[in-house]
């Protein structure tokens, strides 16, 4: 049953007025204004892009998994996704994808998750809630919002595959990302981006192995 | 002392309503559905340390699973079980929808007015919660995604879902035995994806009682929680006693 939206974006790279590269296990803060276009592209295939939105003003609104699964009556993520905030508001709006699914419930891995997930020993393993906090002590634009852990909630898994059955079980399965996909939204708010390039070395779906991710911004997408 | 299913407290909270408080480790709380159809939309918070909370990601990535039911256990992002669901009567409960909303209520059922309408005005589970968490110093940073015990929700292949209308019968239960002194913060408003037509939120009974040895043992058939309780019972060290 194909149910993936792929929709190819027009936008052109050179025209992006930012263009970075996220080095596998590192974290990454930018401010997208209200009618910017983001891209995020998986350079070498199956890395889970852990991503959170806070309202670039006041970070007590943000991305709300619950809100957003509740709004458009579906678990993932794709093409015409609105991702929507715990006031309800849309905060993003999924324009181009051509990976076709992204997950919303996976969450971030974390020091403890970690051992429960796999073992006590790995606790001292990198992690991607070391990536937040790390972002929130170090990014001027997570101090002017005087942000914290109590702000971090459940995030989107850009490129990841996390497939819920009808009986109610969840499953981590292969990815279907590729070398060069991407998903790309308009940003419906001032927004706050706040990444972590998952360093998960743990789960098969990245083959062990975490990626490089690339990331562009575009003022407008009328380019 | 290690007396089991000692009653300690009971009390009904009538649907549309909320609820907090403490429940200690050793402690089992049962919640009844009184009359069929009720939600309990729950979170949970370390009573010592409040930015410690539930967290529905760790919850079900440990346990491979989408929903809850008896055998699970419920984490916190800390690695570590706030309560075992020790017994089960409903089989199903949605951890993924969160909470309604003003908005979602009146657009559903209407405008009802305190002024008009007094006690029987229609309320919405994001402001039951934000009153009970503003009890103890938490407020709109602190809501998650919750669970929302009594509702089944589920998805097909395309991630698309549907609520399951008359799932709880009237008397079903589920018990939380805790392992962690928890803040439970509770709203019997509707499940935000209720088909009813009507606004009618069920009671939900609330009866304390303490933890019997073989309902403590309930969780440990999965390995990860094994591991879960292993990092709590850390935080709790024995005084006086051998490991």
């Amino acid at each position: 049953m194909n149910t993936f939206q792929l929709i190819e974006s027009q936008l052109n790279p050179d025209a992006a007025i930012i263009d970075e590269i996220c080095a596998a296990g590192e974290p990454w803060v930018k401010i997208v204004k209200q009618g910017q276009i983001f891209r995020i592209v998986d350079l070498e295939g199956n890395q889970a892009v852990d991503t959170l939105f806070f309202n670039a003003n006041h970070a007590w609104e943000r991305y709300s998994v619950a809100d957003t699964i509740r709004a458009q009556n579906k678990l993932y993520l794709t093409t015409g996704s609105k991702l929507c905030s715990n006031f309800g508001n849309v905060m993003l709006t999924i324009t181009a994808d051509t990976c076709g699914r992204h997950d919303t419930l996976g969450g971030a891995c974390s020091a403890e998750s970690n051992t429960v997930r796999y073992a006590l020993e790995k606790y001292p393993m990198h992690s991607c809630r070391d990536n937040f906090l790390h972002a929130l002590a170090h990014e001027t634009a997570c101090g002017h919002l005087d942000m914290s852990k109590r702000d971090i909630p459940s995030n989107i898994n850009f490129f990841m595959n996390v497939p819920v059955t009808e009986d109610g079980r969840l499953e981590f399965v292969d990815g279907i990302s590729a070398p060069g996909k991407y998903v790309e939204m308009r940003a419906e708010m001032d927004v706050l981006v706040l990444i972590s390039n998952c360093p998960q070395l743990n789960n098969p779906c990245n083959a062990y192995n975490p990626t490089p991710i690339r990331l562009l911004v575009w003022e407008t997408s009328a380019s | 002392m290690n007396q089991e299913n000692i009653s300690l407290w009971e009390e009904p909270i009538p649907g549309g309503c909320h609820w907090s408080g403490i429940l200690r480790r050793g402690i089992t709380l049962r919640l009844a559905d009184v009359s069929g159809n009720a939600n309990a939309a729950v979170l949970f918070f370390n009573q010592e340390e409040k930015l410690e909370r539930y967290n529905m990601a760790d919850t079900l990535k440990a346990q491979h699973t989408f929903h809850l039911t008896r055998g699970h256990a419920c984490y916190s992002d800390m690695g570590r079980i706030f309560c075992c669901i020790t017994a089960d009567t409903v089989g199903w409960h949605d951890t993924v929808c969160g909470l309604s909303d003003r908005t979602l209520i009146q657009q559903k059922y209407g405008i009802t007015r305190y002024q008009e309408h007094r006690n029987q005005m229609y309320r919405n589970g994001l402001d039951g919660m934000l009153i009970e968490l503003g009890k103890w110093g938490l407020g709109m940073r602190d809501i998650v995604a919750n669970i929302n015990f009594f509702s089944k929700v589920t998805a097909n292949d395309a991630g698309e879902l549907t609520f399951h209308r008359n799932h709880s019968k009237a008397g079903s239960y589920v018990d939380l035995s805790f392992e962690m002194d928890t803040l439970v913060v509770l709203s019997t408003a509707p499940h935000p994806l209720d088909t009813n037509t009507t606004y009618q939120p069920g009671t939900v009974h609330l009866a304390a009682f303490t933890t019997s040895s073989a309902a403590a043992s309930e969780c440990k058939q999965i390995a990860e929680n094994l591991r879960g309780l292993h990092n709590t019972h850390r935080f709790y060290p024995p005084c006086g006693g051998a490991l």
